[in-house]
């Protein structure tokens, strides 16, 4: 998949780093693009090393949460690694609320989760 | 619609559409905000309502044309209530598993009635199960001290 919507893909070394357009990832149909911009990323492009940067993201609910927990289970499939960074304090606590921070290795900035691969 | 100095209400009856939760949130963030609301408190008021009512239109209505939401909304300086209202058979929220289950902390589904219940400060389903009403009061206690729908014995969290 080369053209996308709702994320920025770029690579640097063997880490693919995504970064998203919209502010609000809320909408019904734009999560599923959402979704299927990201598992193309693993299912499509063989992806083995994925930075999620959540700079700029304000707002996401549990759809978007799906398709996160989602995706991280192709990775692992895959035998791949997944890391999110630059998490704003409201998004982070609906992470630790869910306890999802324990499925997925969130890191403050994008240089220590590049620095962790 | 009234504008009260004190409190803003509306009511509103909503598509069951994707994306029709937009006609109701875009006002209500609003007048949080012109009510001087803290913009952490306002994101927490956004991801429940969004919840609730997607909820009412996903599984609810179950996207039925010929069935609306209706969604009541009262904001003033320190509170908020939203009621959210479906023409679905209703569900018993007791019996939806706890997504923080160690074993199913990997399932993709199920979160938003947790979210829902950790960002408010009451969360009351009727008997039915058709009809939500979310409140979020700034001078309540914590969520786990006051309300006994927080508690994680009652085995959905």
């Amino acid at each position: 998949m080369s053209q996308y919507r709702r994320i920025d893909v770029s690579k640097t070394g063997d880490v693919t780093l995504v970064r998203f357009q919209d502010k609000k990832i809320l909408d019904e149909s734009m999560i599923e693009e959402f979704g299927a911009e990201l598992f193309g990323l693993v299912d499509l492009d063989n992806r083995k090393a994925i930075l999620l940067n959540f700079d700029g993201v304000e707002f996401l609910g549990s759809a978007a949460l799906g398709k996160l927990i989602t995706l991280d289970r192709k990775v692992k499939s895959h035998k791949g690694r997944l890391k999110l960074s630059n998490i704003c304090p409201e998004i982070l606590e609906v992470f630790q609320v869910t306890k999802l921070n324990r499925v997925f290795d969130i890191r403050d900035t994008e240089a220590e989760a590049m620095a962790a691969f | 619609m009234s504008h009260e100095q004190e409190s803003w209400q509306h009511d509103y009856e909503l598509p069951s559409e994707r994306g029709s939760s937009r006609i109701v949130l875009d006002e209500l963030l609003a007048q949080l905000g012109r009510f001087g609301w803290e913009q952490s408190d306002i994101f927490g008021v956004h991801l429940a309502a969004e919840e609730a009512i997607v909820n009412a239109i996903l599984h609810g209505n179950q996207l039925d044309p010929e069935k609306s939401v209706r969604v009541a909304c009262k904001v003033s300086p320190r509170h908020v209530r939203i009621r959210v209202t479906d023409e679905g058979p209703g569900f018993k929220p007791e019996t939806v598993p706890d997504c923080t289950r160690e074993d199913r902390l990997d399932m993709p589904g199920g979160r938003g009635l947790l979210l829902m219940r950790s960002f408010m400060t009451t969360i009351e389903y009727n008997d039915r199960g058709n009809s939500v009403l979310l409140e979020k009061d700034l001078d309540a206690p914590p969520a786990a001290e006051c309300d006994e729908t927080a508690d994680e014995s009652d085995g959905d969290a």
